[in-house]
């Protein structure tokens, strides 16, 4: 088979999954995850064959695998949907088809496969005593759902396509986040991450509009690796503020990968998005969401830098995206100093890093920005699924705790007040652990490659490798202010990182939960490993050239730069940059290691103190939430139910419906009163039907049956008339 | 000769009495007896003027017979019609035969 035809399958097997999942078999647990997984499974091997023939495929960025349909009839032309593999979207698949089967067989671990429904837990709500989840098969309908949208969105070769799996996504984020909706604040956050990123979507919307009207075609070669269709885009003028309309277009597509990617100003629902299950968070934040908002970006790169060429300064849209990008890396890895919950500290990092894809986008460093995104993408999924497994072992300790405990004093407490003692302890809050590394070795390992690789510690890791490719492309191009926040970002990072590392696994157990935790099954740990390999071997194809004194090829650069037109030449070697970004790596580690490694249990944040203001606004996210609650929901709560609902349609709308009804009424009366009761009813009906009553009243007197008397009758008649006849008229 | 106007005098004359017994008689017979007078009446009338007027033509002796028979079958009809009302009712009251008033 062709590896075209195999690409075009690559979708199909989750969406059936999910078809048949929803329709047929959700009452089969067993079933549902067999089918969800399989038709993972399936997915991941065509991903496989087709990624394997396309880095087999010499110059595939000339040539690359595409093939498409006639779908939608516009007028003249048809809209047409297909699908690409060029070197970008084949990384792209790689690592999306991996950290989704991954994420697929952890989910069946952590929803507590093979353990008897607990009969108090209520669909909707995470299950609390280590029971099955009570909505497990429709669960795997969902995550199926949302690898479909991913990988549509990866393999589609136009925009159309590829906002159509993005919207995909829109919808199974939203469903995933409030999965346990029972929880109020489950329910806000899906509604929250809904409406967050749409804001972003309607300007995409509109950037693919613009584009549209101005190219007349959607698909990526058509537009990206053309000369001609850059340069006038380039050109032409789009009459707002000065910019050129590839600027204007790549702004406007930009705010979708800003709202997607989580990036400052709408960076805020991502980390409630941790309202989810722990697999749906890894789902989101690694595997596909996010990183599809940064997929786009680097996939419309040469839009987004059109009319510049390497060295030269910035265009407006790439200082725009710059800065975002930038600005968030440092600003979301601030506010992880200060978070106690470990899958918020993982999202705040989440952002940090998309931030750290967005700015190396904006400097023009392309191929720094796909290598990121993929091994981003590898080690975020193991943190998050690591975390998920701490998260279960700390539940399974609190439970076992709270046994114990009721069992040790019978008598006196009553299981009732140790079950409040035990109710406050959160399971996700990493002060409340320590000491993990002895009850769940396996988990701690990977936990620490992924953090390490996160942190960017030097060599091992694969999160090494492409930041420092980030931050010496902004020091050897020149953009100094963007290399200086990206190293202040990383220095941050690996501080909280290890703080995280440090607070969860090393030390002594600051909990009875910690005390109690134990190891999570297989399903969950085995997923780990292979991430844990991923998170490390990643970067290594990506190794500069310059290190080994080309003796080994750069893999990476030369395959993914042949996306583009012309090839990007790979950063010189410099040191600054290289011992910077050692430098703050190793130093955040330690720093981290040094501040965190004796907390007491219930100490308060080392960090707190010295940092004085500083902690409470970090703490308190900058308050972006409570600004936007002021600014926006607020006014929009307001507008909706003061503005819309009582003043325009109770009072303006219903006031002019009653008005008019009110008019017609007394017009009624009016016509009743005066016209139809006296005047039709009375002299028209009832008047006639008098008239003629009376007169057969009148007139039944003649009839008296008699027939003499009408005899006598007729002949005074006709005695008259004869008469007349005879003496009248001659 | 007897003239002209007697013949119409006496006919005259019968067919008023035939006539008030028609609208004066409540015996249904009495009535049915008047206007065989009325009818005789007439028939007297167009013999004279045969006689007097056209003597040539046979029309009115014609006339007369055809009114003849229909006086015959009408008084049948009728006699028969009475008795049979004298039989369901036991009257033969003009003003008593009303099943058919409202």
């Amino acid at each position: 088979m062709t590896p075209e035809l195999l690409t075009w399958l690559i979708p199909l097997p989750p969406i059936l999954a999910f078809a048949v999942i929803v329709l047929l078999t959700h009452r089969s647990n067993r079933l549902s995850h067999t089918l969800a997984v399989g038709a993972m499974f399936v997915s991941w091997g065509l991903a496989m064959t087709v990624f394997w023939a396309a880095i087999t495929t010499p110059e595939l960025g000339q040539r690359p695998f595409a093939s498409s349909i006639d779908w939608l009839p516009s007028g003249v032309e048809a809209l047409r949907i297909g699908i690409l593999i060029d070197p970008l979207s084949a990384i792209t698949l790689f690592f999306v088809a991996w950290t989704c089967l991954a994420i697929f067989v952890y989910s069946i671990g952590y929803h507590n496969y093979g353990k008897p429904r607990d009969p108090a837990d209520r669909a909707g709500l995470p299950p609390h005593k280590g029971g099955i989840e009570p909505m497990y098969a429709r669960f795997f309908a969902f995550i199926s759902l949302f690898a479909f949208g991913m990988l549509t969105l990866v393999i589609s070769d136009n925009l159309l396509l590829l906002f159509v799996g993005w919207e995909i996504m829109g919808l199974c984020s939203y469903l995933l986040i409030g999965f346990w909706y029972g929880k109020d604040s489950a329910k806000k956050a899906m509604v929250k991450a809904f409406i967050t990123t749409r804001v972003g979507d309607v300007f995409m919307l509109l950037g693919i509009a613009y584009l549209y009207s101005a190219t007349g075609t959607l698909n990526y070669r058509e537009i990206l690796f053309n000369e001609e269709v850059l340069h006038s885009l380039a050109e032409a003028p789009s009459g707002v503020l000065g910019m050129s309309a590839a600027g204007l277009i790549g702004l406007l597509l930009f705010l979708g990968t800003v709202g997607k990617s989580a990036q400052w100003p709408l960076h805020v629902w991502l980390p409630d998005a941790m309202e989810g299950p722990t697999p749906v968070s890894a789902m989101i934040h690694a595997a596909t969401m996010v990183s599809a908002g940064v997929y786009f970006a680097v996939r419309f790169f040469p839009l987004l830098t059109a009319g510049w060429a390497e060295g030269e300064p910035l265009t407006v849209t790439m200082r725009v995206v710059a800065f975002i990008g930038a600005f968030t890396a440092l600003f979301a890895s601030t506010i992880a100093l200060a978070q106690r919950d470990i899958k918020r500290v993982l999202a705040y990092s989440t952002i940090s890093q998309l931030g750290y894809m967005v700015a190396a986008v904006g400097i023009g460093a392309y191929v720094a920005a796909a290598f990121h995104l993929v091994t981003h993408a590898f080690f975020k999924a193991l943190l998050f699924l690591g975390s998920g497994s701490v998260i279960h072992g700390m539940q399974h300790g609190l439970a076992a705790s709270s046994k114990n405990a009721a069992q040790a004093m019978p008598g006196r407490e009553g299981p009732a007040g140790v079950h409040e003692a035990h109710a406050h302890v959160d399971a996700q809050d990493m002060f409340n652990m320590g000491g993990l590394r002895r009850k769940m070795p396996r988990t701690f390992v990977t936990f620490v490659i992924g953090g390490f690789a996160l942190a960017g510690f030097p060599l091992l890791t694969a999160g090494f490798w492409s930041k420092d490719e980030i931050l010496a492309d902004a020091f050897t191009n020149g953009h100094l202010a963007v290399f200086l926040t990206l190293a202040a970002a990383a220095l941050l990072t690996a501080f909280y990182t290890m703080r995280q590392i440090t607070l969860t696994f090393l030390g002594e157990p600051r909990t009875e939960a910690a005390r109690h935790a134990h190891e999570s099954t297989a399903t969950m740990t085995v997923p780990l490993l292979v991430l844990a390999v991923f998170s490390v071997a990643a970067g290594w194809v990506g190794i500069p050239e310059s290190w080994t004194g080309g003796r080994v090829p750069n893999w990476f650069h030369s395959f993914v730069g042949g996306t583009l037109l012309e090839h990007p030449p790979a950063a010189p070697f410099h040191w600054a940059p290289l011992l910077t970004s050692v430098g703050v790596s190793l130093g955040g580690l330690l720093l981290g290691w040094l501040v965190y490694r004796r907390v007491a249990a219930g100490a308060p944040d080392p960090a707190r103190k010295p940092l004085g203001f500083v902690y409470t606004v970090l703490e308190r996210k900058y308050g972006f939430d409570e600004f936007y609650d002021w600014a926006f929901v607020r006014p929009a709560y307001w507008f909706a139910e003061t503005f819309s609902y009582l003043w325009i349609d109770r009072g303006v709308i219903d006031g002019i419906l009653h008005a008019v009804a009110r008019i017609a009424l007394r017009l009624g009366s009016i016509f009743r009163n005066y016209f139809d009761k006296p005047v039709v009813n009375g002299l028209m009906g009832d008047g006639t039907a008098s008239v003629v009553k009376w007169a057969g009243r009148q007139l039944r007197a003649v009839q008296t049956g008699r027939v003499q008397q009408y005899l006598i009758a007729g002949l005074i008649v006709t005695g008259i008339l004869l008469s007349y006849v005879l003496v009248v008229r001659p | 000769m007897i003239p002209l106007s007697w013949f119409l005098i006496l006919a005259a004359a019968l067919f008023s009495i035939g006539l008030y017994g028609v609208l004066a008689r409540r015996n249904a017979v009495a009535i049915l007896m008047g206007i065989e007078l009325m009818l005789n009446a007439v028939n007297l009338n167009l013999v004279a003027f045969w006689r007097y007027v056209a003597p040539g033509s046979i029309a009115g002796q014609a006339f007369a017979v055809m009114v003849f028979a229909v006086a015959a079958s009408e008084a049948a009809v009728g006699l028969a019609l009475i008795l049979s009302i004298y039989r369901q009712r036991s009257t033969v009251a003009a003003e008593e035969i009303n099943l058919l008033k409202w």
